[in-house]
């Protein structure tokens, strides 16, 4: 099929769209800068239109009040999981969220997110979550000979774990988590959702091994289902529940 | 719009050795069944020292020592004793581990309850086992009024 250019009616004016003045707050942190190791609040007010993302907020200071301002973005449309962070005290990715549905009456608090130490204003270093991520071997293991076809599944068997197929590794949910902020030690969350993804795979051949990686001091057992992590996903993926279902394989396989 | 802080670390977290093993497991089964068996120690613990009978105004001296006069009695208190520290025990420990962000203040916090666990534990056993409402010998005054008619 050819792609062809829809005509929806005449085309919608900018001005069309209502606009509003907003106020940004955002945590910044310039190790080279004349603050050094302090990092600090910055305000910008921002006139931007009811279609805006807090994204393109940070868009419209960089690329118009303030080229410092440093943040991750790739694809910006909620699939890459690159700009994770902390807006107004939640955890939520900013191409997700979209300007009209914060309180707009007061500044926007815009910080990275929490337990991982900032490089510089939003950029977070993202290796102590990816070591975890790693550590529970996020990849097929299978026996054997390799068949001629697919690996065949039923319809039933992907459904078991369709719902932690669909993180994106953005760090939302392991950055809200109370019991990863204090020492780090924690899998987390996302590690504990991505090593469900392959425990309830009927084609998987290594859940032993990885309940085994998580039956440690630091693994499932440290989940206090505040439900943080689940509150947080910009995917709605129901990950305390995927902890739960981790625990009650590892006590049915224990008795 | 005041968020709480939670500082940055400086340097990123490195994961140390793994610490395999089934004593977590253990420890949360062992948390959710002493849990339900506690409700219930606890609430017929409640009821039949505070309701049944005279109630409230029936406790003293004498009410325990009749309570602890019979086998089955003891053996309750002795359970609910043995579970409750455990279960309380092992509650604060895992809120040390989720709080205490230094090794030393994790170690001097851990080496206090556990103290206080065992002191608890062995002084309430020993009164359980060893209970005795008008020790033979001892000063007339000190004694409670029902010794005298034995």
């Amino acid at each position: 099929m050819t792609a062809t250019i829809e005509q929806t009616g005449p085309a919608t004016s900018v001005g069309e769209v209502p606009t509003f003045e907003v106020t940004l707050r955002v945590r910044r942190f310039l190790p080279e800068g004349p603050r050094g190791d302090e990092s600090y609040w910055d305000d910008h007010v921002l006139t931007m239109h009811g279609t805006d993302r807090v994204l393109d907020a940070l868009h419209k200071i960089k690329w118009e009040q303030d080229g410092s301002l440093t943040f991750r973005r790739s694809c910006a449309h909620g699939i890459c999981g690159s700009d994770a962070m902390r807006i107004n005290g939640r955890n939520r990715l900013a191409c997700k969220t979209l300007l009209k549905d914060l309180d707009i009456r007061k500044p926007i608090t815009v910080e990275p997110i929490k337990g991982l130490p900032v490089i510089k204003d939003l950029v977070v270093d993202m290796e102590p979550f990816f070591a975890s991520y790693r550590e529970i071997m996020p990849f097929l293991v299978t026996s054997g000979n390799q068949p001629s076809a697919e690996r065949i599944q039923s319809p039933e068997q992907r459904a078991v774990y369709d719902d932690t197929t669909k993180c994106i590794l953005c760090a939302a949910c392991t950055s809200s988590c109370p019991v990863f902020w204090t020492d780090g030690q924690y899998f987390g969350p996302a590690a504990i959702v991505n090593a469900h993804r392959f425990i309830f795979d009927s084609r998987d051949e290594a859940a032993t091994q990885r309940l085994e990686i998580l039956n440690d001091k630091e693994g499932v057992w440290r989940c206090r289902t505040t439900f943080n992590c689940t509150e947080a996903c910009p995917r709605g993926i129901e990950i305390t529940k995927a902890i739960a279902e981790v625990k009650r394989a590892m006590i049915t396989r224990a008795f | 719009m005041s968020t709480p802080v939670i500082t940055a670390p400086r340097s990123p977290y490195a994961r140390r050795k793994t610490t395999r093993g089934n004593f977590e497991l253990y420890g949360w089964v062992f948390m959710r069944i002493s849990g339900v068996v506690l409700v219930a120690l606890i609430f017929t613990h409640l009821f039949v020292n505070l309701l049944a009978g005279e109630g409230i105004n029936a406790i003293d001296f004498a009410f325990v020592a009749g309570k602890w006069a019979s086998l089955p009695w003891r053996i309750v208190d002795l359970i609910m004793l043995w579970l409750a520290m455990m279960h309380g025990t092992n509650g604060v420990r895992t809120i040390i581990n989720d709080y205490a962000e230094k090794d030393r203040t994790r170690g001097i916090l851990k080496v206090l309850l556990y103290s206080a666990f065992v002191i608890v534990v062995v002084t309430g056993t020993l009164v359980i086992f060893t209970f005795d409402p008008c020790p033979a010998g001892a000063d007339p005054a000190l004694l409670a009024d029902f010794c005298k008619q034995l």
